[in-house]
């Protein structure tokens, strides 16, 4: 007999965990290793077609594309994640602490949170790195600070509802101290909000870092990352499209994953 | 219409603070701005004669109110590469930016709306499927990787048009709204992914409302419920997201123009950024903001006419 209760497959969490498996394995295998150097110029090899030993071909260094994009998706990977860890946990230190106690704080704080949200990043981020000066640690700060209220919002809305609920009352009763109820009671039950959240801004963060290094004020030549990739790329349209839609084909998969992933676990926990 | 100005008390408030925040943000910058303009081997008595003329020796405070004054009056101070009025600079800029972000507006509005009612409409499991399929990938795609794939098809390909190679409105307005129309489509395609999708579960939504049941009940056509009834309701988050989204189009301009080359406020931003040439950095980003703030102001408005239950 079938189970009624069993739950329909779930196609986004499964295509979108296998991809962004996938794209993880890759980038981090990019770390170690790639098929060819990432930097070694060959003049004979300039601006090849794909073929089998070029898969996304060569670029007008000579340079093979493919394992230029592992490395540059490993560039942007590694960015997005520390953007995300940083935004992420000042946002639900902040969050935290304003759905908890509320009061006069928690309005101040939330209003400015609108306010910053209600710019897109690239915009703050151009100012920012337009005064701080353009390198990797800047780039990774002025989006960290800038992912804060996302998460900020999401986790105060969370704590709020949750604060009052009675498992939590009984804990207070019982004398558990405040850090504990905040951080090992009622955190662990923000996770289905809080995870689709971290993939959103992980994307958020790619596409951002990807925008950046585009307008050339985001990662500097020689260090390769999506975004400059793109923008070399550009000036070889007509005579190396490969070039051009490898990179861009590399960042459309990255996004793509982690959006179905986090479509998946949003349909998983509702 | 107390709310309008309460409202509109709040939206003049916030572009006080960020006008401040503009200000202050372009004071803390290391680096004296006369340098940039006469040099490093400049003389001190220059040097000091220019800061007067600049004003850069009073007060803080002072030259804030000043600035502020002035910057309401139109006045945005002198590039300090172009040695001509930011104003000016602006004024053959901005146009060019305008149309840019109208065209992909409309278009956003024009397609996402049909779209959004025959997929939301749909009865076919396979076709839900295709078009939940299409919606995420179209998501996933940046606006400037699509803009380039488009300068690769359609420009170095088919040779429909010559990328880099802008047209001015002036010249030929049929051949600028040519030009203007791939890039516009580049930075409307996530954005019609997004509404469609957002309208695709709104109508949904509403269908399962007992009002609809009603209708049913009454012997209206599916039709007559889709379009009289649930659009209305269906329509309320839409139209909000559209309105937010005129201003998150105006800031994707920035890349867009550079990827098609067109002579905007976007490429004038990154190149005086580039340039270090901070009246017109902060010109520009005062008044994007202030164009956000309205904007977001304006929706807000939108959809408490819109919702009567926002009214109460």
């Amino acid at each position: 007999m079938k189970n009624p209760t069993k739950k329909k497959k779930n196609r986004y969490l499964l295509t979108g965990g296998i991809l962004s498996g996938f794209m993880t394995a890759l980038i981090v295998c990019g770390f170690f290793w790639t098929p060819y150097s990432t930097t070694a110029m060959n003049a004979r090899e300039k601006l090849q077609p794909p073929s089998w030993r070029h898969l996304l071909g060569t670029d007008n260094f000579g340079r093979d594309v493919f394992s230029r994009v592992m490395q540059g998706a490993g560039t942007s990977f590694l960015i997005a994640v520390m953007v995300v860890v940083i935004g992420c946990a000042a946002g639900i230190l902040i969050g935290s602490l304003c759905g908890y106690y509320g009061g006069i704080a928690d309005l101040i704080l939330m209003r400015i949170c609108d306010t910053i949200t209600a710019f897109p990043a690239i915009l703050l981020s151009l100012v920012i790195i337009s005064i701080a000066g353009s390198s990797e640690s800047n780039i990774v700060l002025a989006l960290g600070i800038l992912f804060i209220p996302s998460f900020a919002r999401v986790v105060r809305t969370q704590y709020a509802g949750i604060r009052d609920l009675n498992y939590i009352k009984a804990a207070r009763l019982e004398g558990v101290r405040t850090p504990r109820i905040l951080y090992a009671h009622i955190l662990p039950n923000t996770l289905p909000i809080l995870i689709p959240a971290l993939t959103i801004g992980f994307n958020n963060a790619i596409l951002a870092e990807a925008s950046m290094s585009f307008l050339g004020i985001g990662i500097q030549p020689p260090k390769a990352s999506l975004g400059s990739m793109l923008k070399d790329s550009q000036n070889y349209l007509a005579s190396a499209p490969w070039y051009v839609l490898g990179t861009g084909f590399m960042m459309v998969v990255l996004i793509l994953a982690f959006s179905l992933l986090s479509e998946g676990i949003q349909q998983s926990t509702t | 219409m107390k709310l309008v100005l309460k409202k509109t008390a709040s939206l003049i408030i916030t572009l006080f603070i960020v006008s401040l925040l503009a200000f202050l943000a372009f004071q803390i910058i290391p680096g004296d701005p006369t340098t940039k303009i006469l040099g490093t081997n400049a003389s001190a008595q220059k040097a000091e004669a220019l800061r007067e003329q600049l004003g850069l020796n009073r007060p803080v405070t002072e030259r804030y109110l000043d600035w502020l004054v002035s910057f309401l009056q139109g006045d945005f101070g002198t590039s300090y590469s172009y040695l001509r009025p930011v104003s000016s600079l602006l004024a053959d800029k901005l146009p060019v930016t305008a149309l840019l972000t109208l065209l992909s507006f409309a278009l956003t509005a024009l397609l996402s709306i049909p779209l959004g009612i025959a997929s939301g409409s749909m009865r076919s499991q396979a076709a839900d499927h295709l078009a939940v399929i299409t919606d995420q990938i179209i998501m996933a795609i940046p606006p400037f990787f699509f803009g380039i794939i488009s300068c690769y098809v359609f420009g170095v390909v088919l040779k429909w048009f010559l990328p880099g190679n802008y047209i001015p409105l002036s010249e030929n307005a049929a051949g600028c709204m040519g030009y203007l129309l791939l890039p516009a489509l580049s930075l409307a395609l996530p954005r019609i992914a997004m509404t469609v999708r957002m309208l695709r579960g709104s109508i949904r939504d509403e269908l399962t409302e007992n009002y609809v049941l009603t209708a049913k009940s009454r012997g209206l056509s599916r039709r007559e419920i889709l379009l009289r009834h649930v659009l209305r309701n269906a329509m309320i988050p839409v139209v909000t997201f559209l309105a937010v989204s005129a201003a998150e189009i105006m800031t994707g301009t920035i890349i867009i123009e550079q990827v098609f080359t067109i002579p905007g406020i976007g490429r004038l931003l990154v190149s005086s950024i580039g340039n270090r040439d901070y009246p017109v950095v902060q010109a520009i980003v005062v008044l994007l903001a202030a164009w956000i703030m309205i904007v977001n102001f304006l929706a807000d408005l939108v959809n408490h006419w819109m919702d009567p239950r926002l009214r109460s």
